[in-house]
C-alpha cells in the first residue's frame, strides 16, 4: 500500500526507516511481557501470580517507554510523522492486518466468550488462565477475583498510560497535546479505573459507575438493575444516579457551550482516550471521502435515535401504571420525554435553522422517528411491547451490536484499517449529542488565520474524524463541524501556522468567504458583497 | 460558448478556472503535461517523507472537474498560434480557444554548471523531481551522501527531505548565511545553527564548480569551487531557484522578458491571452515586490482577479499588504509587511530584534526611524494573525502600538508560552539604551 515507487528487487527490507537496536530490545522486552500473558491464557499455572503479572505489564510498559525515547528523544522537538504512510502497520499493510485480526479476536473473545479468557472455569468456580492471572491486582484493589472487564479495564489502562507517555513525547514541543494526554490518563486511571473499585469496597451493593461516563456512552445507568442498585444504597446511590442526570442535562451543555465537545471528546472521554494515545500511530487511515462522511452522518445519528428510544423503552417497561405507588408513572414518563425532545425541536428551528441547513433534514428525520416510535410505544403498549419487541430485547440488541460489537470490536479492533476514531465518528451517540450541542451553540471553532494556507493537505491527512479541514483553511473559512473534537493535531500540523482551536463569541464564527485575506481590498468587498 | 483554456494545472490556473465557473457558464479546459489532477506544490516534500501520500496532496477529489465541468487534458503545448488562436501540442494535437490563460509557473535555475543534466542530478519543483528522487535516493544505502546547491526555501526543504530518511546531507550556500537575501542576520544566523542542529553538513560562502560522472552517466561527486573539494555523493539537488516556465512561446508573438510580460489587468499584448502566477512578469513592479513572484499566494490572488476580469468585470491586479511563510526544518516562520535583509534595506528602515534564549523563537520588527511607523515583521517560532496586522498595516499603526498590542496579534495555541512581556521589556529596553 506504500506510495513508494520500490526500485530495488529486494524482498526484505525495502524501506529506508529502520529502527535501531535499542528499539529492537524494547520491542523485544514488550513481547516477552505479552507471551507471559499468552502463557497465561494457554492455562500455564504460575506459581506466584503477582509477581509474574507485575513483570508483564512491566515489561510492557517498559517496552514502550524504551522505545518511544528512542524515537523521539533522539531528534529535536518538531512534527515527526516520518514514514507513517509507508511503515506496514500504519499503511494498511500486512503488519497492520494482522495487528487488526488479532484485536478485533481478543475483542470477540472478551465480549462474547470469556470463558476462553478462563473466566469462572476452575474447579471451585473460581478463574483460570488469563483472568487469573489478574486475581491478585484485583484483591488488592477490591477485594473480590478478577472479571473478564477488569483484565479489559487494566490492559485498557496500561495502553492509556504507556501509549500517552509516547505521544507527550512526540509532541512535547506542544502544551495542549501534553496537557490535553495528561488529562485523559488521568481521567482513565482515577475515574475509569480505579475509583469504581474503590467504591466497591466502600459500598458493595453499588453497580460499576465510571463518573465521567455520561448517558448515551453509559447506556446501561437507566438500567432496571442499576437504578434498583443505585437506590437501594440510600443517599449515595441516590446522589449518583441524580449526577448522571445533572450531567446530562445540566452540565454537559454548560462545558460544551464554553470550550465545544472537546472538553469530553478528547480531554476527558476513555474511547478518546484509547483512540488519541494507542490509537495515535493510525489517526491518519480515517476515510476523507464524501461518501464516508455521508455514512457518518446517517449512522451517528441513527444510533443516538435507536440509544433514545432503548432507553425510553427501558425505563418505561419497569414503570408502573398507578402514580399512587410512584409519581413516576409510564404516561407522565413519556410525556415527558415528549415534551421535552419537542421543545428541543422547537428551539432549534426557531433560533437556528438558518444555521443547519442541510444537517436539519438529517436532525428533523431523526427528531420524528423518536417522536412517533415513542408515541407508538405508548398507545399500542398496554403491554411491554414496541413494535411487539419487548424493550429488554431491545435493550441487549444494543448492549450487542453497538455496545459491543460497534463500540469495542469494530471500533477498536479495526483502529490499524479504519483509523483511531472510527467508534467516535460513526457510532457513539454521546457524540452526536455533544456534536449536535457544538454545532448549535458553542463559542469554539477552528480559525484559519487569513490567507496563508498553501492547501498542502496535512491538516485533512492527520485528521481522525475524516473532517476535510483543508476545505475549510483554503478559503479561510472558519471550522465549525459537529464531528469535530477538538483534538488540536490539525493545528500542530500545519507547517504554516494556520489553523488555532479557539473559544470566543457565538458571533461571527460562522464566516464564509470567497476571496482570501491578502487580495485587493476591493475584490474581497465586491465578492463578499452577495 | 466561449472557450476558456488554461495551460498550467498549479494553484494559479485552477484557481482561475474555479473562480470563472463560479461567475458564468464559460467551457472551461485546464492542459497539463505534468499530472492529471491539481495537486498542491509544496505538499511534495511530505510524499517523500512519508507524512502523506500523492493522493492527499490534492485539495480536490476527481470527481470534482466533472462535476464543475472543468475540462483537464493532458499534454505538453508547443506552440501557441495567436492568429488563429490555436495551441499545438507536442503530439501534433491542436486546440482552439477565445481566451488563453498561461499559468505555466517555473523551473529550476540552472547556472551551466558542467555535468547539471547527468542522471541523480534534479531539482525539486515537479511531481517528476520526486520520481527521480524516489529513484535515486530511496535509502541511505542506494544514496550515500547528498549534496545540494544553493540556499533558498526549495533547499532547505530538501534538506530535511533527505534527513528524515538519515541520507547524509551536504547544503552548499553561495551566501555567508543562510537566506540572508531575504532575512535580516539575526534571524538568518539562528536558522544556520537550527540547520546545522540536525547534522546537516551546512557549508557557506561555498559554490558549485562542477558535477562529476562515473562510467553509466550518473553521478558520482561535486568539486567545490573555493577549495577544489571532491566530494563524493549519488544525489545532487540542484536549488538556486526558479525562472518562468516559458519556453514554448519564445517562438510566438506574446511579448516575454524573464516571464510573460503583462500589465496591471494581467493581460499580455495579446488581446484575449492573460498570463498569471509564477511565469508572469509585470511590466513595473507592484510597491515593494518583484515583477515576477514565485509565490503560492498571489498565484491564487492572481487567479481571482484574472476570473473576474475574464468574466466581464475588468478589474486590476491590487495585491494587498505583504505576507508569507514558511517553515525551516522544525521552526515556522511568517511575515507581514516589509522586513530586508541587510541587502536592499531602505536607509530609514530600522529594526527591532528579540530573540528567545532557545535558539528556535525570534521576531524582528521593521519601523521607520524617522516617523516610527510600523513597517513590518518577521517572526520564528510564534504564530501571528494575519488579519490583524494586515488591519495594523492599513491604519499605519506605529512601532509602539504594535509592540504593545502584540499579545491582540499572537495565533500560537492554547497554552504554549507567551513572550508578549519579555519582547515588550527588551522593546523599552533598547529604546532607552538607544
Amino acid at each position: 500500500m506504500s506510495n513508494k515507487i520500490n526500485h530495488s528487487m529486494s524482498l526484505a527490507k525495502p524501506d529506508a526507516l529502520d529502527i535501531t537496536t535499542k528499539q529492537k530490545i524494547a520491542l523485544a522486552t514488550g513481547i516477552v511481557g505479552l507471551f507471559i500473558f499468552v502463557l497465561a491464557l494457554l492455562n500455564t499455572n504460575f506459581p506466584n501470580k503477582g509477581i509474574f503479572l507485575t513483570s508483564a505489564l512491566l515489561l510492557i510498559a517498559g517496552g514502550i517507554i524504551v522505545y518511544s525515547r528512542e524515537a523521539y528523544l533522539t531528534k529535536l522537538e518538531g512534527i515527526k510523522n516520518d514514514g507513517q504512510w509507508f511503515k506496514s502497520i500504519s499503511s494498511r499493510g500486512v503488519w497492520g492486518w494482522v495487528l487488526g485480526l488479532v484485536l478485533t479476536g481478543f475483542y470477540i473473545v472478551l465480549y462474547f466468550y470469556p470463558k476462553y479468557l478462563g473466566l469462572d472455569q476452575g474447579v471451585d468456580g473460581g478463574n483460570t488462565g488469563l483472568i487469573s492471572l489478574f486475581d491478585p491486582l484485583s484483591q488488592l484493589l477490591s477485594g473480590r477475583d478478577a472479571s473478564q472487564w477488569f483484565v479489559y479495564g487494566t490492559l485498557y489502562t496500561l495502553a492509556i498510560l504507556a501509549f500517552g507517555y509516547k505521544f507527550i513525547l512526540k509532541y512535547r514541543h506542544n502544551k495542549y497535546q501534553q496537557l490535553r494526554t495528561f488529562s485523559v490518563m488521568f481521567f482513565q486511571l482515577g475515574f475509569a479505573f480505579l475509583i469504581p473499585e474503590f467504591m466497591y469496597v466502600m459500598n458493595n451493593d453499588l453497580p460499576y459507575y465510571d463518573l465521567k461516563s455520561v448517558w448515551p456512552l453509559n447506556y446501561y445507568i437507566f438500567d432496571e438493575w442499576s437504578v434498583n442498585g443505585f437506590l437501594s444504597n440510600g443517599n449515595i446511590g441516590l446522589a449518583l444516579i441524580l449526577f448522571g442526570i445533572i450531567s446530562i442535562f445540566i452540565i454537559t451543555p454548560i462545558l460544551t457551550y464554553k470550550f465545544g465537545k472537546r472538553w469530553y471528546c478528547s480531554w476527558v472521554c476513555g474511547c478518546g482516550g484509547l483512540a488519541e494515545t494507542a490509537g495515535d500511530s493510525f489517526r491518519h487511515l480515517s476515510s476523507k471521502k464524501m461518501s464516508a462522511w455521508k455514512i457518518e452522518r446517517w449512522l451517528i445519528h441513527l444510533v443516538l435515535v435507536f440509544s433514545v428510544v432503548m432507553t425510553t423503552a427501558m425505563i418505561y417497561t419497569y414503570l408502573g401504571y398507578d402514580k399512587n405507588d410512584f409519581w413516576l408513572t409510564r404516561g407522565v414518563f413519556i410525556s415527558l420525554v415528549i415534551g421535552f425532545l419537542t421543545l428541543i425541536f422547537a428551539g432549534v428551528m426557531y433560533f437556528k435553522r438558518q444555521e443547519l441547513g442541510k444537517d436539519a433534514k438529517f436532525g428533523a428525520i431523526g427528531f420524528f422517528s423518536v417522536i412517533a416510535l415513542l408515541l407508538i410505544m405508548h398507545f399500542t403498549g398496554t403491554t411491554d411491547h414496541v413494535f411487539y419487541i419487548k424493550g429488554g430485547a431491545l435493550r441487549s440488541a444494543y448492549g450487542i451490536y453497538i455496545g459491543s460489537i460497534f463500540s469495542g470490536v469494530i471500533g477498536t479492533g479495526f483502529y490499524p484499517i479504519l483509523g483511531s476514531r472510527s467508534w467516535c465518528r460513526f457510532g457513539c451517540p454521546m457524540a452526536a449529542i455533544l456534536g449536535f450541542q457544538q454545532r448549535l451553540f458553542s463559542k469554539f471553532r477552528i480559525t484559519t488565520n487569513g490567507g496563508q494556507c498553501i492547501s498542502c493537505g496535512n491538516c485533512s491527512n492527520s485528521c481522525e474524524m475524516g473532517i476535510d479541514v483543508r476545505h475549510y483553511a483554503q478559503k479561510g473559512e472558519n471550522i465549525v463541524r459537529s464531528s469535530c473534537v477538538g483534538c488540536g493535531i490539525c493545528s500542530a500540523v500545519c507547517p504554516r501556522g494556520v489553523l488555532k482551536l479557539e473559544n470566543d463569541s457565538m458571533k461571527g464564527r460562522i464566516n464564509p468567504t470567497e476571496v482570501l485575506l491578502g487580495n485587493d481590498v476591493d475584490l474581497m468587498e465586491l465578492v463578499n458583497q452577495k | 460558448m466561449e472557450h476558456i483554456v488554461i495551460i498550467g494545472n498549479g494553484i494559479s490556473g485552477v484557481t482561475t478556472a474555479r473562480h470563472i465557473r463560479k461567475l458564468s457558464d464559460k467551457r472551461i479546459t485546464i492542459v497539463s503535461a505534468e499530472t492529471d489532477y491539481f495537486f498542491s506544490r509544496t505538499a511534495l516534500m511530505y510524499i517523500y517523507m512519508g507524512h502523506m501520500k500523492f493522493e492527499h496532496t490534492q485539495p480536490y477529489g476527481n470527481w470534482f472537474w466533472e462535476k464543475n465541468r472543468i475540462e483537464l487534458k493532458k499534454g505538453y503545448v508547443k506552440t501557441v498560434e495567436t492568429k488563429s488562436k490555436t495551441l499545438l501540442f507536442a503530439n501534433r494535437d491542436t486546440l482552439e480557444y477565445d481566451k488563453l490563460v498561461i499559468a505555466t509557473g517555473s523551473k529550476p535555475n540552472k547556472f551551466g554548471w558542467p555535468g547539471q543534466d547527468l542522471d541523480g542530478v534534479m531539482g525539486m519543483y515537479h511531481k517528476q523531481d520526486l520520481d527521480n528522487l524516489e529513484k535515486y535516493a530511496p535509502n541511505k544505502e542506494t544514496c550515500k551522501r547528498a549534496v545540494i546547491v544553493g540556499g533558498g526555501l526549495i533547499g532547505i526543504e530538501l534538506a530535511e527531505m533527505l534527513n528524515s530518511r538519515s541520507i547524509p546531507v551536504t547544503f552548499l550556500v553561495r551566501e555567508n548565511s543562510f537566506w540572508n537575501g531575504v532575512l535580516p542576520a539575526g534571524e538568518s544566523e539562528m536558522i544556520n545553527r537550527h540547520i546545522k542542529n540536525h547534522h546537516i553538513d551546512l557549508r557557506l560562502s561555498t559554490n558549485l564548480k562542477e558535477i562529476k560522472a562515473d562510467e553509466n552517466g550518473k553521478v558520482k561527486s561535486v568539486i567545490i569551487e573555493e577549495t577544489g573539494e571532491e566530494l563524493e555523493c549519488s544525489v545532487v539537488g540542484l536549488t538556486a531557484g526558479v525562472s518562468p516556465n516559458i519556453d514554448f512561446i519564445k517562438e510566438s508573438e506574446i511579448e516575454t522578458g524573464r516571464g510573460v510580460k503583462v500589465n496591471r489587468f494581467l493581460e499580455t499584448n495579446i488581446e484575449d491571452v492573460y498570463a498569471i502566477g509564477d511565469c508572469a512578469e509585470q511590466h513595473e513592479a507592484i510597491g515593494n515586490r518583484r515583477p515576477i513572484e514565485a509565490v503560492w499566494y498571489t498565484g491564487r490572488m492572481m487567479g481571482e482577479t484574472l476570473a473576474q476580469t475574464i468574466c466581464g468585470n475588468r478589474i486590476e491586479y491590487k495585491p494587498g499588504h505583504w505576507f508569507n511563510s514558511a517553515k525551516f526544518l522544525d521552526i515556522e516562520y511568517q511575515t507581514y509587511g516589509w522586513v530586508f535583509g541587510e541587502r536592499g534595506r531602505p536607509e530609514n528602515e530600522k529594526h527591532f530584534h528579540w530573540k528567545h534564549e532557545d535558539d528556535t523563537k525570534c521576531i524582528t520588527v521593521a519601523f521607520d526611524k524617522n516617523t516610527n511607523k510600523f513597517l513590518g515583521i518577521n517572526t520564528f517560532g510564534i504564530r501571528m494573525r494575519h488579519d490583524v496586522f494586515d488591519r495594523w498595516l492599513s491604519e499605519e499603526k506605529d512601532v509602539d502600538f504594535v509592540m504593545n498590542n502584540l499579545t491582540e496579534a499572537n495565533f500560537d495555541p492554547e497554552f504554549y508560552k507567551r513572550f508578549e512581556t519579555e519582547i515588550l521589556t527588551t522593546y523599552n529596553q533598547q529604546l532607552q539604551t538607544a
